[in-house]
């Protein structure tokens, strides 16, 4: 039986979902319970990534630090992993710490296009023998082989796979099908796929992506992150049981954690609102969602709107200044509309 | 007047941006225009409009010393460090627009006077060069402040394979800059790059956190000095949006569109660069008097 590695960024995607104020408490009880639960590997940090705790994109409660000493504590047989942003995050501020403290999986994150931004970062973390996963977000913006020409250019870094983020929510599993095919065929690593539900498809898209060669998914529990949610751990490890995939871990263990733990300490329920929907037809960054809101509250302009605007301008994770610029002008093409 | 004699090192985007002002330039001529690819286009460009091309990169300014007082280095924050040792020591005025960290820190409007008493001179980065001129006039406003933070876009397609790799050594100078003529307790700095078609113009948003809440009027009015001073050099300099202040914070977002020279429009990031480096020659060659002697 085929067995799908299962990552678990609850406390990393899941930042997004607590507005970046994961407690301490939290940490260490989610931790604690991963570790128990047979977790392989366990991501912590900002929402996006080491580094990114700022003004623009939200202050995180703790630092990134700070959140990789409490988890690593808890932690004995799950590894530990970080994601980086090059641009936000760099080796010597933040790889090198977390990589010291206990981190031993390392994803270096870009936008789909730019690949040659990792190139250091995949470096550094290959050559003192730790994992580097090279990831690749908002991939419903590019095709197949241009998500391929970039994957490869990252597998000659040294990265030991390839994560393709859905971080809009916004593809549908035809298109998950088609990108995990050409990375499968084309490279010698590994292949992953990382779901957001806009679409209410994260499930369906895990599937798809496994079905179509991925070896790891990357989930959060109880979906439990950005914008309208993951890929739910405990859902996807069912369906992957039920589809003949082995996980090494039991749905039931997993529930438990799901019901006892995370549903306590989130702000709201995981669900497909309005603005989250729009955000996936928009193909905007999930985590834009709340910001969005705000900014619309404060000028008096539909989020939504707000989101198709930053999808057609074709605004990528890390620009969250540009929300509050395009709820200005639309506020302003709203007044003069109505003169 | 006699004009003063430069190097270009790096024959990318940005030194032949580089060359485009300098043949404009009234102080300055083109004597050596290096590199090390041989099949640079823009070793092939500059031989063109005739000037004098090496593939020898800095060699080719220790074969002939005499043929440069100032030396622009347009290459990587690490072949900076071995061009300075070298350059250093056959007294070149060294025009740094990598990422070194190495030389002075200089912004034109902050400091160009002190500056020409350096020998090495460093531009800091894109986004140093665009936003510290801002955050020092928010600092001047708001004296406390204790954070300021600054988020830049830039169009893919302006960002070489330079910027691309030197991306660490970009947040890292870009944060000792702000901090540096600011004095800011602490600064962060980030850089996106988007590939959207059409490319975006240079986008930069400062964020400072402040306790009082600041007189916007004040901030308003400094800004708009920095936008006037900043445009003698680099035109395409602007307010996008802001000051404004909310939840404890005071934000702008402020834009450069490029000259057009060389590189398009949207290059502003990089506009902003060579503007700064010649800006600083001219005055450099000012007042050596075009005889190559010390200010």
């Amino acid at each position: 039986m085929k067995e799908i590695l299962i990552i678990d960024s609850t406390l990393r995607d899941g930042s997004h979902a607590m507005r970046h104020h994961f407690t301490a408490e939290n940490v260490r009880s989610y931790a604690a319970a991963a570790e128990s639960a047979g977790v392989k590997v366990l991501v912590v940090g900002h929402g996006n990534g080491l580094g990114a705790s700022s003004l623009q994109i939200g202050k995180s409660l703790l630092s990134d630090m700070e959140y990789v000493s409490i988890a690593m504590k808890e932690l004995k047989n799950t590894k530990l992993g970080v994601l980086t942003v090059p641009g936000f995050g760099t080796v010597k501020d933040d790889l090198e710490p977390a990589i010291k403290a206990g981190a031993e999986v390392v994803f270096v994150t870009c936008h789909c296009t730019e690949a040659d931004t990792t190139q250091k970062h995949i470096e550094y973390v290959s050559s003192i023998g730790k994992e580097a996963i090279g990831v690749l977000m908002m991939t419903h913006m590019l095709s197949p082989e241009g998500l391929l020409e970039q994957a490869q250019k990252m597998q000659g870094y040294g990265a030991s796979g390839i994560l393709l983020m859905d971080s809009a929510g916004a593809s549908l599993p035809h298109d998950v099908t088609a990108k995990v095919s050409a990375l499968k065929k084309g490279l010698n690593v590994k292949v992953g796929f990382h779901a957001h539900n806009n679409l209410g498809m994260a499930v369906a898209n895990a599937l798809a992506a496994v079905e179509a060669g991925a070896a790891f998914i990357d989930t959060t529990m109880r979906g439990y992150g950005a914008g309208a949610g993951n890929c739910p751990m405990e859902i996807i490890t069912a369906v992957l049981h039920k589809s003949g995939y082995a996980t090494g871990m039991d749905e039931f263990a997993l529930m438990g954690i799901s019901d006892g733990i995370v549903a306590k300490f989130m702000k709201k329920p995981i669900e497909i609102d309005g603005v989250r929907l729009a955000s996936g037809l928009a193909g905007v960054f999930s985590g834009f969602c709340p910001i969005a809101e705000r900014a619309g509250a404060r000028f008096g302009v539909d989020p939504k709107e707000i989101l198709m605007e930053l999808g057609r301008r074709k605004i990528v994770a890390g620009q969250e200044d540009y929300i509050t610029e395009v709820a200005i002008e639309l506020a302003k093409r709203k007044k003069e509309t109505k003169k | 007047m006699e004009k003063v004699k430069v190097a270009i090192l790096g024959t990318g985007n940005i030194g032949t941006d580089l060359l485009v002002k300098v043949m404009r330039s009234s102080h300055l001529e083109c004597s050596l225009f290096a590199g090390r690819s041989k099949d640079s286009q823009g070793i092939a460009r500059a031989r063109e409009m005739g000037i004098s091309t090496s593939t020898d990169s800095v060699d080719a300014i220790l074969r002939d010393p005499g043929c440069c007082d100032i030396v622009f280095d347009s290459t990587n924050a690490e072949s900076h460090l071995k061009h300075a040792l070298v350059l250093g020591k056959l007294g070149k005025f060294m025009l740094d627009l990598t990422p070194s960290k190495l030389g002075f820190m200089c912004v034109p409007i902050l400091n160009l006077k002190e500056s020409l008493s350096h020998q090495d001179i460093n531009l800091i980065t894109c986004g140093g060069q665009s936003s510290i001129p801002f955050a020092h006039a928010l600092m001047v406003s708001c004296p406390k402040t204790e954070y300021i933070e600054l988020a830049s876009s830039i169009a893919s397609k302006s960002a070489g394979p330079s910027t691309r790799i030197n991306i660490d050594e970009y947040v890292l100078a870009t944060r000792k800059g702000i901090e540096h003529f600011t004095g800011v307790k602490r600064a962060k700095a980030m850089l996106n790059l988007n590939p959207a078609e059409p490319p975006i113009n240079m986008h930069n948003t400062l964020y400072m956190e402040t306790k009082d809440e600041p007189d916007i009027g004040t901030i308003r009015k400094n800004v708009l000095a920095v936008v006037e001073q900043m445009k003698r050099y680099t035109p395409g300099v602007h307010i996008v949006a802001g000051p404004v202040y909310e939840e404890g914070r005071v934000t702008l977002i402020t834009s450069v569109i490029g000259a057009g020279d060389f590189l398009p429009k949207y290059a502003g990031n990089l506009d902003i660069m060579t503007c700064a480096a010649v800006a600083v020659a001219e005055e450099y060659a000012k007042r050596t008097d075009g005889k190559g002697a010390k200010p």
